[in-house]
C-alpha cells in the first residue's frame, strides 16, 4: 500500500472545530482514488494531512512506507515522494513558466542540466513547449494549470495529491486539464489521491472515497 | 535555477520594493561617506596646518582644545638650542572677526615660518611681512571676501591693518585664513609671550624620542607628540571623528529600518507564494536564507548606490565656487570597508524578524490566508 492513515483526528481553534474525526483511509500503490463529500467535510484537510501539511492531533500517517512524524519526514516526503496541484495554480507572478517549474528542482538542489531536461519533458507531456518563456500573466487558465500540474511532478513524486484541481476551469479545459492528469499518472505509474466536487470527474477514478462530517463513508 | 537566481528573481519582480528597501540604506551609505569623509578631510586639513614641514608638536598638556594651549614663547630658543631640533616654530591660533564675516581663522607666525614661504604670492612680496612690522597677509579665500589685496588696508577685530601680500595656500584652513605677525597676534589677544604650539623639526639623525623626554624633563605642563601621535590623541579631533561615525550609524539605523520595514512587506505580502515553496519541498531554512539572501542583496545594492551617491554629492560639494579649498573629502577603503560592513549587519539585522515569520510559516493555514 502507498498510504495508510489510521484514526486520524484534526481540530481548529483549540478543539472547538473539528475537521477530521477518526478517519481511517488505506491507498494502495497505483491507484486512483477521488475523495468526494459535501464543503467542509475535510477532503481538504485529509489531502494536508497526507502531504504533511497539516499535523494530526491523534492517529498515524504512513506514505510510501514512511511515517509523516516530524519535520524532517514532512519535507523529505514533499521533496521526494508527493506532488501537490491546488485548485487555484499557485504560480509565482512575474517568474516565467520555466522558472516556475523549477522551483521544486531548487529545493531539492537538482543538477540544472537534469532540471532543464525534466522541465522539457514534462512541457512535451502537456503541450507547454512553447510557453516556458512566458510569465504567469501570458498563460491562459488551462496553461496556469497544467503548470502547476508540471511542478508538481516536477521532482518525480510516487504520489500525487490534487484538490479540486480542475475547479477553477471552464468546461474545456477541465476535461483537458483532467485527461492530461489522468494519462500522466498512468504513464508515470503514480498514485492520484483528487478531492473533487465533480461526481464525472471522480466516476473516471478507480475508487471513489465519500466522505462526510469528518469521516470516511465509504 | 539556484537559490540565488530565485533571489535575484524575487528583488528583479518586485522593482518599487527593492528600490525603497536599497534606498535607505543607499541614504544610510551615503550619509555616513559623506559625513566620514568630510569631517575626515578637515581634520586632515588641521593636520596638515600643524605639520608644516615639522615632525613633532609641542603644546599645552591636556587642554581640550588647541586655541586654549598656551606655551611660552621662550621655549623655542630652548628647543632650538638642543643638539636634536633643526628648527622650531610658534604658531598661535586665534579666531578674528571682519565686517560681514563673524569668524576668521588667524595665524601668529613669525617670518621665518616656511609655510609663507612655500606658498605661491598673487600679490605684495614676502619681506613685506616681518615679525616687527604690522603687515598682514591674506590667504586667496579671505581676500576674496575681504576684497582686498596688497596695499590695501584691512578692518580686523578691534584695529585696521596694512595687507602685505595675498598667498594662495594648499591647505582650505589656511586659504581661507589670515596670517598676522606673531608678536601682532599676541598683543592683539592679549596672548603676550605665548603660543598655541611650538612646531618642532628634528636635526638630520635624531629621534623623535629626545625631544619627548627633553619636554617631560623640563617642562612638565607641555606635551611632545609625533604628528600622527597627535592625530591619534588630540580630543577634537577624536570627537570629531567619532561624531561622524555616530550620524553614519544613525543613518544606519534609518536605512535599517526601511530594510525591515521592506523585508516585512515583502513577507506578509507573499505568504501564499511562501506556503507554496514549502509544498514544493522548501526547508524552513531554505526560506529563512532565501529571505535573508534578498535582504542582503538589497544592501549591497543600496552599499554600491550609496557609495556612488556620496562620491558624486561631494564632487559636488568640492566644484562649489562657495567652499573651494574649504572641503577637502577623503573617502578611504577603510571608511568604505567600514560601510559596507555596516550594510552587511544592517541586511541581516533587518532581515532577522521577516526571515524567522518566514520559516515558521504553516503552509495550510498560509494557502488559506487571504
Amino acid at each position: 500500500m502507498m498510504i495508510a492513515i489510521e484514526d486520524v483526528w484534526r481540530s481548529y481553534d483549540e478543539g472547538r472545530i473539528e475537521v477530521l474525526k477518526g478517519v481511517d483511509l488505506v491507498v494502495e500503490e497505483g491507484s486512483t482514488v477521488a475523495l468526494v463529500g459535501p464543503s467542509g467535510c475535510g477532503k481538504s484537510t485529509l489531502l494536508n494531512v497526507i502531504a504533511g501539511l497539516e499535523v494530526p492531533q491523534r492517529g498515524r500517517v504512513m506514505v510510501a512506507g514512511r511515517g509523516v512524524v516530524d519535520e524532517a519526514s514532512r519535507r523529505e516526503l514533499l521533496r521526494h515522494v508527493v506532488g501537490f496541484v491546488f485548485q487555484l495554480h499557485h504560480l509565482m507572478p512575474g517568474l516565467t513558466l520555466e522558472e516556475n517549474l523549477l522551483v521544486p528542482a531548487v529545493a531539492v538542489g537538482m543538477p540544472r542540466r537534469a532540471a532543464r531536461d525534466r522541465v522539457r519533458e514534462l512541457a512535451a507531456a502537456t503541450g507547454l513547449e512553447g510557453r516556458l518563456d512566458r510569465r504567469v500573466r501570458e498563460l491562459s487558465g488551462g496553461e496556469r494549470q497544467r503548470g502547476a500540474l508540471c511542478r508538481a511532478l516536477m521532482n518525480r513524486p510516487r504520489v500525487l495529491l490534487a484538490d479540486e484541481p480542475t475547479g477553477a476551469l471552464d468546461e474545456s479545459n477541465r476535461e483537458a486539464v483532467f485527461g492530461l492528469l489522468m494519462n500522466l499518472v498512468a504513464e508515470q505509474g503514480l498514485t492520484l489521491v483528487m478531492a473533487t466536487h465533480d461526481g464525472e470527474l471522480a466516476g473516471r477514478c478507480g475508487r471513489v472515497v465519500k466522505m462526510r462530517d469528518g469521516r470516511v463513508e465509504a | 535555477m539556484s537559490l540565488w537566481k530565485l533571489i535575484l528573481t524575487n528583488l528583479r519582480r518586485h522593482r518599487v520594493r527593492t528600490a525603497i528597501g536599497a534606498t535607505g540604506i543607499a541614504l544610510g551609505v551615503a550619509t555616513m561617506l559623506s559625513v566620514v569623509g568630510l569631517l575626515g578631510g578637515a581634520v586632515r586639513m588641521f593636520e596638515k596646518i600643524l605639520r608644516s614641514d615639522a615632525e613633532m608638536v609641542v603644546f599645552e598638556r591636556n587642554v581640550s582644545d588647541l586655541f586654549f594651549s598656551n606655551v611660552p614663547e621662550s621655549l623655542v630658543a630652548e628647543l632650538e638650542s638642543q643638539p636634536f631640533v633643526r628648527e622650531a616654530q610658534p604658531v598661535l591660533f586665534t579666531i578674528i572677526t571682519a565686517p560681514d564675516r563673524p569668524v576668521i581663522t588667524c595665524f601668529g607666525i613669525r617670518a621665518g615660518d616656511g609655510r609663507l614661504a612655500g606658498a605661491e604670492w598673487l600679490s605684495g612680496a614676502p619681506v613685506g611681512f616681518s615679525d616687527d612690522g604690522r603687515g598682514v597677509v591674506l590667504g586667496e579665500r579671505a581676500a576674496d571676501f575681504l576684497k582686498a589685496t596688497a596695499g590695501d588696508e584691512v578692518v580686523l577685530g578691534q584695529e585696521s591693518w596694512p595687507v602685505a601680500g595675498v598667498v594662495r595656500m594648499e591647505n582650505g584652513f589656511e586659504n581661507g585664513g589670515v596670517f598676522l605677525p606673531l608678536s601682532e597676534c599676541q598683543r592683539a589677544f592679549h596672548k603676550e609671550g605665548v603660543s598655541s604650539v611650538v612646531t618642532v623639526a628634528l636635526a638630520e639623525g635624531h629621534e623623535p624620542r629626545e625631544v619627548r623626554e627633553w619636554v617631560d624633563a623640563n617642562h612638565g605642563r607641555l606635551t611632545a607628540l609625533e604628528n600622527e601621535e597627535f592625530s591619534r590623541s588630540y580630543s577634537q579631533f577624536r570627537i570629531l571623528k567619532t561624531t561622524a561615525w555616530v550620524v553614519g550609524g544613525c543613518a544606519f539605523l534609518l536605512g535599517g529600518l526601511s530594510v525591515t520595514n521592506t523585508m516585512i512587506l515583502s513577507v506578509f505580502g507573499r505568504i501564499r507564494e511562501l506556503a507554496v515553496l514549502r509544498v514544493c519541498g522548501f526547508s524552513r531554512g531554505q526560506l529563512a536564507r532565501m529571505i535573508l539572501g534578498e535582504s542582503l542583496m538589497l544592501s549591497a545594492l543600496g552599499m554600491l548606490a550609496g557609495w556612488g551617491l556620496s562620491l558624486a554629492g561631494l564632487r559636488i560639494l568640492e566644484a562649489l565656487p562657495a567652499l573651494q579649498g574649504y572641503i577637502e573629502p577623503q573617502v578611504g577603503m577603510m571608511e568604505v570597508l567600514g560601510a559596507a560592513g555596516l550594510a552587511l549587519l544592517t541586511g541581516i539585522g533587518g532581515a532577522l524578524y521577516p526571515a524567522a515569520h518566514a520559516a515558521r510559516l504553516k503552509p495550510a493555514e498560509a494557502l488559506r490566508f487571504e
